[in-house]
């Protein structure tokens, strides 16, 4: 088992680097000076020999690779132009607030998607089936974007039951909190729980299929038992590792849910930056979704071997 | 045909059946997935022919027709500046349709070669390219196509450069694994054995061989792509106005909802039609060209 978690350890070093350096070299794609752009409207020589020394345009981009890495390291992810403050600073106070989205979405993705995911195998070609199937396509097909526009359109302007944007800490006011965020949560969720809908009818269908499976039949136990013991159990085991992967795309989900529901999260910060020109903030949020999406994965992986007894020894 | 003998009594004849003809068989009896092809042949009649069918001129203006509600004149109603939303949402269909087709073209004729010559060659090639897929997989799909787009400028063409190489990993990673399986084939040993170089081997013996999986892959691509297109065209990263474009007309629409939410149920719909015809055709395509499948 160690060493598994060892190899899948090393096996990071690699992609972790080619990540920084695509994200890197991200800015090497900005058409024209990337020192001409930082420098505004007015292109004052002296500012533009300014920005050239500061960000060490005027350096061979292997130094400037070192010099952005290096600082990455040590927790530097540069300086937002727009804001005047470090990027890091900024993704540690948006950051919480997106992951209070994906969590809250998280448990819409894992409460709609796995029930129906049983449903639907447990009621194989039925009419059970084919509504939990209509559903989850619908789920995968809406844009998010458009699904939170609807349920503004409802809830706010028809009915005025939920606020139609802001965001309040859950620390502040929980109630106002949660009123605030269920709609983008619920938002957020749906395309995910389709997916996940889709792996868990798989998943039971194979256990259901097996000697295990038809052994506790076998034994008389109840349905139920068979089900929720015998069955569920061990078709949880991937599901449960695709939602540690999802957690990861429920990130990059929020850039429109979050402007959308103008919450001032993490996808708020991207597209604001992006707006802007603000390339560090582009950067760092780039750098630090892709880190955590790598690092859930590794914990996915993690959790899929102590799980899975034949790979523990 | 072919002539079998069954051992006992007279030769049986056995139609022969192409590849592609038993895939189309089999689709054909799946009724989701025909649905979703007459659908999606529509729209591509709806995209061709928007000229004869829109019913305005799409980016004329038109004060006095300012958030008309659905009529006989408008059938979809009008916007804030008083243009065709029917005529809008069939103009649209051309930006959507053309983006999810080339990102995902895009994706395929870069994706493809590296995933053969990573599964084909192997070595450090394979490293190289498999460690560079994995760091792109690594960037989530939207977040890297935003930045991508911004980077590369606002306009539908940089949209559908951004979304096709974002999309370019899976093409790769689905490519080099279905190589890894295919290259140790009676088949392939037969041919390189026979004197046939590395190139004509991926060309004629693996190729053809990826290309179901390929075709699934890029159907179920495509919808993701269209959801993408209209993601960046909603953040103006897309489509330029005055140009009609889903995603950009949902954008202008979400600060009309409580007056014209007509604005923002349309394109919507549209998109969502759209989507879901190319993932119902994808799903049945890969039941229809799935060996174990009856």
């Amino acid at each position: 088992m160690f060493t598994l978690i060892t190899k899948r350890l090393i096996q990071l070093i690699p992609t972790i680097f080619f990540v920084s350096v695509l994200i890197f070299l991200l800015q090497q794609l900005l058409p024209g000076d990337p020192a001409l752009v930082m420098a505004g409207e007015e292109k004052d020589p002296e500012v533009i020999e300014q920005i050239r020394k500061r960000y060490r345009l005027d350096q061979p981009l292997p130094i400037q690779y070192l010099a952005w890495i290096g600082g990455v390291f040590q927790g530097d992810l540069g300086e937002s132009m727009r804001l005047s403050e470090p990027v890091s600073t900024l993704v540690a106070q948006k950051l919480p607030v997106t992951i209070q989205l994906a969590v809250m979405a998280m448990i819409f993705t894992l409460g709609i998607g796995i029930p129906a995911g049983i449903i639907s195998a447990v009621k194989k070609d039925t009419a059970w089936d084919y509504v939990v199937n209509v559903v989850a396509l619908w789920g995968i097909s809406t844009p998010n974007f458009w699904l939170g526009i609807m349920l503004i359109f409802l809830f706010s302007v028809q009915l005025g039951w939920l606020p139609a944007s802001g965001y309040v800490s859950p620390f502040e006011d929980f109630w106002a909190s949660m009123a605030a965020t269920i709609m983008p949560a619920f938002v957020l969720g749906n395309s995910f729980a389709g997916v996940i809908m889709r792996h868990t009818r798989a998943a039971m269908l194979q256990v259901m299929e097996s000697d295990y499976v038809r052994t506790a039949r076998a034994k008389g136990l109840d349905e139920r038992t068979v089900i929720l013991k015998h069955g569920l159990r061990n078709a949880l085991t991937p599901v449960i590792t695709l939602g540690a992967l999802e957690f990861g795309t429920l990130l990059s989900g929020a850039v429109l849910t979050e402007q959308i529901f103008s919450i001032p999260g993490f996808g708020k910060l991207i597209v604001d930056a992006v707006f802007n020109r603000d390339y560090a903030v582009v950067q760092g949020v780039v750098l630090v979704t892709a880190t955590t999406y790598i690092v859930l994965n590794l914990l996915a992986d993690i959790g899929y071997i102590l799980a899975n007894p034949r790979l523990r020894t | 045909m072919a002539l079998t003998s069954t051992g006992v009594g007279a030769p049986v004849r056995e139609t022969f059946e192409s590849p592609g003809a038993r895939a189309w068989r089999r689709l054909k009896k799946r009724r989701t997935a025909m649905v979703a092809l007459v659908l999606l042949v529509l729209l591509a009649l709806l995209a061709i022919f928007a000229p004869f069918i829109a019913t305005h001129d799409p980016t004329q203006q038109s004060w006095r027709a300012v958030r008309q509600a659905p009529s006989l004149t408008h059938w979809f109603g009008s916007d804030e500046v008083g243009r065709d939303i029917f005529s809008r949402v069939v103009y649209g269909t051309r930006a959507s349709l053309s983006a999810g087709v080339i990102s995902v073209a895009i994706a395929i004729v870069a994706g493809v070669p590296l995933g053969l010559l990573a599964g084909y060659v192997g070595g450090w090639t394979d490293a190289l390219i498999s460690r560079v897929t994995d760091a792109m997989l690594a960037c989530p799909f939207l977040i890297l196509a935003i930045a991508l787009a911004a980077f590369l400028g606002p306009s539908l063409q940089n949209a559908m450069i951004a979304i096709g190489i974002t999309a370019t990993p899976v093409f790769v990673r689905l490519t080099r694994g279905q190589v890894l399986s295919i290259k140790t084939e009676d088949y392939v040993e037969a041919a390189r054995a026979v004197g046939n170089t590395r190139l004509r081997i991926a060309w004629k013996h693996i190729l053809p061989n990826v290309m179901p999986q390929l075709l699934v892959q890029g159907t179920l691509t495509i919808a993701t792509a269209i959801i993408a297109e209209a993601s960046l065209s909603f953040l103006g990263l897309g489509q330029q106005p005055p140009a009609p474009s889903w995603g950009s007309m949902l954008n202008v629409a979400q600060r009309f909802l409580s007056n014209a939410p007509w604005m923002a149920i349309f394109p919507g719909i549209a998109i969502f039609i759209t989507v879901l015809s190319f993932n119902l055709f994808g799903d049945g395509l890969r039941d229809a060209l799935d060996p174990k499948a009856k």
